[in-house]
């Protein structure tokens, strides 16, 4: 079996007592959500934080507020946030993005603000730590060498969240609490595209709340492409956001393209050819190919780079077929491995 | 009371004997044994995919808090291997390690933690060596050979055999396909780690539980590497959670605990990590093939020249089988008048391959049964109608001389095609839909055992005394297919008993009679002969006792229902344990045994041993897939299979066995890669396994099945028990081709080349569009120095199984006549 490293557990009932901790410990302890993706990590030597810190024990973490918008509890688990019929209804791209997140079992343990965290994956940083060590580790980890690409500079670890392209799509912002106070950002600017220092959370930062705006007028949807329909990180995700005018004319829309690089990638050339126009399949075309240019894929995920990269344009059509009310609900089947809800 | 078909138990559907503490978590696998004072064990593994171990320093680990003992490769003198031509393995490597993974120490400790971090302070000093990833690298004349033994330089062994005169037969043909394959590795997965525990008593003995599908042979390796008698060595397989083949080799981690636990006197656990069990491997060999077969216009086949070329990893293990395996059983299911194979197997720098469900065989079979394909449409032919037109006759010998006994093949086409709708869907589906057929034929167990001897394949005991309690001893190892059930099923059918009343112990060297292992698909049948012959035996002694008493002829005695009786009298005679009573006073202490031989093989060449099998089991399936043109994802819909089990003992076990066989198939023929990674030359010398890990080693989980319907179709062989063939790894063969040409059929393009990922649909569809040959395979097969053939007459040309020459095998002798044909 594999075990974890040793590690000093705290377990505030508050999120200030919460706070407080992380500011004493800083950078030596990590946070604990649902552990589905630390503890993994941490037997494989890829983290051996000195201090683990759950939020298990605070209430407040899994409230859902209703006000203009939706306020979700960063620490609610996907099982939670999946049986919420508001989010089912109204942030339809997200509840979609949760629904495929890993298997039931671990939807049961992981947490909305856990997957937003989630570490940036790679097929060299991925793996035990002896299996690291016959490649001399790499510059995600323990080493100089970045493997997928040996002249970047950068690390190219992919980010492999669902719900949080779903987010960026639904212009969700975070909250983010410290013993020095808290602040409120977009989503999107809580990433950096390095998959090394791939947040921009403070070390003694917790994320506490999603906030959703009110979704009059506006359709979302995820795709996400992956080998298997059971159990599977996204090799590409596409979550499409647009808010239609009575007549059907785009007025405002966000295309956000996930796992094809080291954050979620906001397109917004493609949301500008959107806007002002009607959905047609000359558009949709259009939209597929502009934003697709965004993406990087790598040869560090599951299946073949250039494969990826033909089947990017495919998928966001997909989806802006779907928002456009296409019942392609079959092709979702076929292709993602997923039923629309 | 006796049902329909004459049995009270075969053929019922029955909850298998071990179903209930398996579902409720109480079966005790290897893992879940814990003895007082227990030590733990880890192993350091090599991070290095080929050198030369210069020194190993302990002395950090040793000195570690908890650590009890540290052994390398200098503990364990004597080389072991499953083949007694394959000698090539230690428990931890001492000279050299050839490939990432390869064990070269162990620390066992209080805890498995402990044992961990001590594994990081030992130091080993590598001098690394030129690394062996594929095929072509190991084709190339070396001066340092991976392994020393080797036939030339990293070639392990190369073999060529010719049952008549193939050229001529291609010559008369009509037409010739020559085609080219590949078939990627992959692994067993079997849900259970491989773990082992060891303990030794006071007197100098040990005993190994282990998660094992062969205990004979762990027993008989285990006494040759700690060079002890096997007489005070004890094997007992656990129930295996799973084994497929990857736990029929004897691992270097069941030495490394029993030796250390002799060393200390106390218990000592072993359990792998999911890495680790990638490292064990022994799984699929990946094989380049080419096919050259002969047909007449009318759709019969001429002759077929077969080529394989296996790359096996760092070891030996199984590998002289699977070599053999990949050519030997192509001719059991179709009618080849000339047949001719070249196979060869390689060394590579990576984990070591071995058997695997179908050992060996869904390789050629992939390849045959999409040439298949190729050929009915080239002739205009239904494929499922040509193939009737050519299905062997049962009671025949093979070209290469292989007894075939009863065949269901063809009524196994005939209801696939039925079930599946075949006639109204095969080239009438919209684009995008299709359907594929393929077959296959697996034996029923190897008719030769690993090592050369002349005593039996399978013992079985029979204990009986006054309680009525029937005990039943067997060597077999319950690795998940049921054989318990078996067991326990065919001794109840034959003394008139519920599967409740009889216990089973199997898999213990101690207690049990020899068995050779759950392996090629022999337990039915061989352990079920030796099974049905002592509970006749036992019965024979209670109905002589009883036969006195009850004044009656023995003929007249019926067992059933718990009872014997007089036929003419069913309320008369007695309960069973009345009946065991009277035999204890008759004969004393009650005991009876069967053994189990299998029938002498027809072929008399060097080399017949590979193939022979009491009997041989057949399936065939259709497919039916959904291919997306924009993507090329490959959704299978339905699945129909029909297995020619010659009878099916317990329906229920025979249908899991065809659907999980239908479900490692799938996973083989849409993802399955046991594949290794070389990083940027210039800055690394890694080579190291892909992905070994259950995440990113893409396979089936069950929420990713389609449907399957299994037709069960009994052709009763009189080999079997009670007719019975094997139904664990025939029904794998059928589904791989069968998708491939289902493929073909939704959108016209051939991938011959596993597995048949969707990049590879869309590079072919683009071919397609592009007004090219729409196929993703290999263009050629390797260009080798094949050894002049063993020459062999097929019996219907006069031949009677003898070689006609007697070719040089070591060197490399003259390219056999069909390789100057140039490869298209």
């Amino acid at each position: 079996m594999m075990r974890l490293p040793p590690f000093r557990f705290h377990a505030p009932e508050t999120l200030e007592e919460a706070a407080a901790i992380l500011a004493d410990k800083g950078s030596d302890a990590m946070i604990l959500a649902g552990g589905t993706d630390l503890l993994p990590n941490m037997k494989r030597g890829q983290h051996t934080p000195k201090h683990l810190l759950t939020l298990r024990r605070i209430s407040s973490l899994r409230d859902v507020r209703n006000g203009s918008g939706l306020s979700i509890g960063a620490g609610l688990t996907l099982t939670q946030l999946l049986s919420n019929q508001t989010i089912r209804k109204d942030y339809t791209a997200l509840w979609q993005a949760a629904k495929v997140v890993a298997t039931p079992q671990l939807r049961n343990m992981a947490t909305l603000g856990g997957n937003i965290c989630l570490d940036t994956r790679c097929n060299f940083y991925d793996q035990s730590k002896e299996w690291r060590k016959a490649i001399n580790y790499c510059l995600k980890k323990d080493g100089d060498t970045c493997w997928v690409a040996t002249s970047s500079k950068t690390c190219l670890a992919v980010s492999s969240t669902d719900t949080a392209p779903a987010l960026v799509a639904l212009g969700a912002r975070i909250r983010l609490v410290s013993s020095a106070g808290e602040r409120v950002i977009r989503l999107e600017d809580f990433y950096n595209n390095d998959g090394l220092d791939y947040l921009n959370r403070r070390a003694d930062e917790i994320l506490s709340e999603v906030i959703l705006e009110p979704v009059s007028g506006w359709k979302s949807t995820y795709w996400k492409l992956r080998r298997r329909g059971s159990f599977d990180f996204p090799v590409l995700a596409v979550a499409v956001a647009v808010k239609f005018t009575d007549d059907g004319t785009v007025e405002d829309a966000r295309i956000v393209l996930g796992a094809v690089a080291s954050m979620p990638m906001l397109s917004t050339d493609a949301a500008e050819f959107l806007i002002g126009k009607k959905i047609d399949d000359e558009v949709i075309r259009e939209t597929g190919r502009i934003a697709a240019k965004i993406a990087r894929p790598v040869n560090n995920t599951d299946l073949d780079p250039p494969w990826r990269k033909k089947v990017i344009p495919e998928f966001i059509r997909y989806a802006l077929r779907e928002v456009r009310g296409d019942d392609i609900s079959s092709l979702r089947q076929r292709v993602a491995h997923q039923s629309r809800s | 009371m006796s049902s329909a078909n004459g049995f009270s138990i075969v053929g019922k559907r029955r909850v298998r004997v071990d179903a209930l503490s398996k579902i409720t978590g109480q079966t005790q696998f290897a893992d879940d044994i814990a003895l007082p004072r227990m030590l733990f064990c880890k192993l350091l593994r090599s991070s290095l995919p080929h050198a030369e171990i210069e020194s190993i320093d302990v002395s950090a680990a040793r000195d570690y808090p908890g650590v009890q003992l540290i052994l390398t490769g200098q503990d364990f003198p004597v080389e072991y291997g499953i083949l007694p031509v394959s000698q090539d393995e230690r428990p931890l490597c001492r000279d050299k390690v050839r490939f990432v993974g390869d064990p070269v120490a162990a620390v066992i400790a209080g805890d498995e933690q402990t044992a961990d971090e001590a594994l990081g302070l030992i130091e080993v000093h590598y001098r690394p060596l030129p690394t062996i990833a594929t095929v072509q690298e190991a084709l190339k004349p070396t001066e340092a050979p991976l392994q020393e033994y080797a036939e030339e330089g990293n070639i392990h062994r190369r073999l060529a055999y010719s049952f008549g005169d193939v050229d001529e037969a291609l010559e008369n043909a009509d037409y010739v396909f020559d085609d080219t394959f590949f078939y990627e590795g992959n692994t067993h997965l079997a849900m259970e780690q491989h773990a082992a525990v060891a303990a030794a008593d006071p007197d100098g003995r040990v005993t190994l539980w282990s998660s094992t599908q062969c205990p004979h042979y762990v027993h008989r390796a285990l006494a040759k590497a700690l060079e002890m008698p096997a007489a005070h060595i004890r094997v007992i397989a656990c129930p295996n959670g799973g084994g497929f083949g990857g736990k029929t080799d004897p691992f270097n981690h069941e030495i490394v605990v029993a030796r250390a636990s002799m060393m200390l006197g106390r218990p000592v656990k072993i359990c792998l990590t999911r890495e680790e069990v990638f490292y064990c491997h022994r799984g699929r060999h990946p094989v380049s093939m080419r096919l050259r077969t002969g047909v007449t216009r009318d759709g019969k086949l001429t002759g077929m020249h077969l080529q394989t070329l296996l790359d096996g990893g760092a070891y030996g293990s199984y590998g002289i089988a699977s070599t053999f395996y990949t050519v030997a059983l192509a001719p059991t299911t179709y009618h080849l008048p000339r047949y001719s194979f070249q196979a060869g197997r390689v060394f590579t720098n990576k984990p070591p391959c071995g058997p695997k469900r179908g050992h060996g065989t869904p390789q050629p079979r992939f390849g045959q049964e999409i040439q298949l394909d190729k050929i009915a449409e080239k002739l205009e032919m239904d494929p499922a109608q040509f193939r009737l037109g050519i299905v062997e006759k049962p009671d025949r010998l093979t070209a290469n001389y292989l007894k075939i006994g009863t065949i269901g093949l063809a009524e196994c086409i005939e209801r696939v095609v039925d079930k599946s709708g075949w006639k109204s869907k095969h080239r009438k589906l919209p684009a995008g839909k299709g359907v594929g057929i393929a077959c296959g034929a697996y034996m029923s167990g190897a008719g030769t055992a690993i090592y050369w001897n002349k005593m039996p394949h399978s013992g079985v005991q029979i204990k009986l005394d006054r309680s009525g309690a029937v005990t039943v001893y067997c060597g077999t190892a319950e690795v998940g297919q049921g054989s318990d059930d078996v067991l326990v099923g065919l001794v109840a059918e034959v003394l008139g008993l519920e599967p409740i009343d009889i216990k089973c112990v199997t898999g213990d060297t101690d207690l049990t009679p020899v068995d050779l292992g759950s392996y090629s698909s022999r337990v039915t049948l061989m352990m079920g002969n030796a099974a049905i012959q002592a509970a006749e035996r036992a019965r024979a002694l209670i109905a002589e006792a009883l036969a006195e008493r009850l004044e009656t002829p023995v003929d007249h005695l019926e067992f059933a229902e718990g009872r014997v009786f007089n036929v003419a009298d069913p309320t008369g005679g007695m309960s069973f344990r009345e009946a065991v009573i009277c035999a204890e006073e008759k004969h004393g202490t009650l005991v009876s045994v069967g053994s189990y031989t299998p029938p002498h093989k027809a072929g008399k060449y060097p080399g017949a041993g590979v193939g022979p099998s009491p009997t041989y089991s057949y399936s065939a399936a259709v497919v039916e897939v959904e291919v997306d043109s924009a993507t090329g994802f490959i959704e299978i819909s339905r699945v129909t299979i029909a297995h020619d089990v010659g009878r099916s003992l317990n329906p229920v076990l025979v249908e899991g066995q065809v659907i999980g066989g239908v479900y490692m198939g799938i996973g083989e023929a849409l993802m399955e890669e046991h594949t290794t990674r070389r990083l940027a030359p210039k800055l690394s010398d890694a080579l190291l396994h892909r992905n070994p890990s259950m995440l990113d080693y893409k396979s089936l989980t069950m929420h990713d099945m389609p449907e399957v319907q299994v037709e069960i179709v009994e052709h009763p062989d009189p080999n079997g028990p009670f007719g019975a063939k094997e139904a664990g790894q025939g029904p794998l063969l059928p589904i791989m081709p069968a998708i491939a040409n289902a493929v073909y059929d939704a959108v016209g393009v051939r991938i011959d080349e596993l597995p048949i990922t969707p990049d590879k649909v869309l590079k072919a569809l683009k071919l397609k569009a592009g007004g090219r040959e729409a196929r993703i395979g290999p263009k050629s097969f390797p260009q080798i120095d094949w050894p002049e053939p063993v020459f062999v007459l097929p019996p219907w040309e006069g031949g009677d199984g003898t070689a006609s020459n007697k070719p040089e095998r070591k060197r490399a002798a003259k390219m056999h006549a069909m390789d100057k044909v140039i490869t298209p």
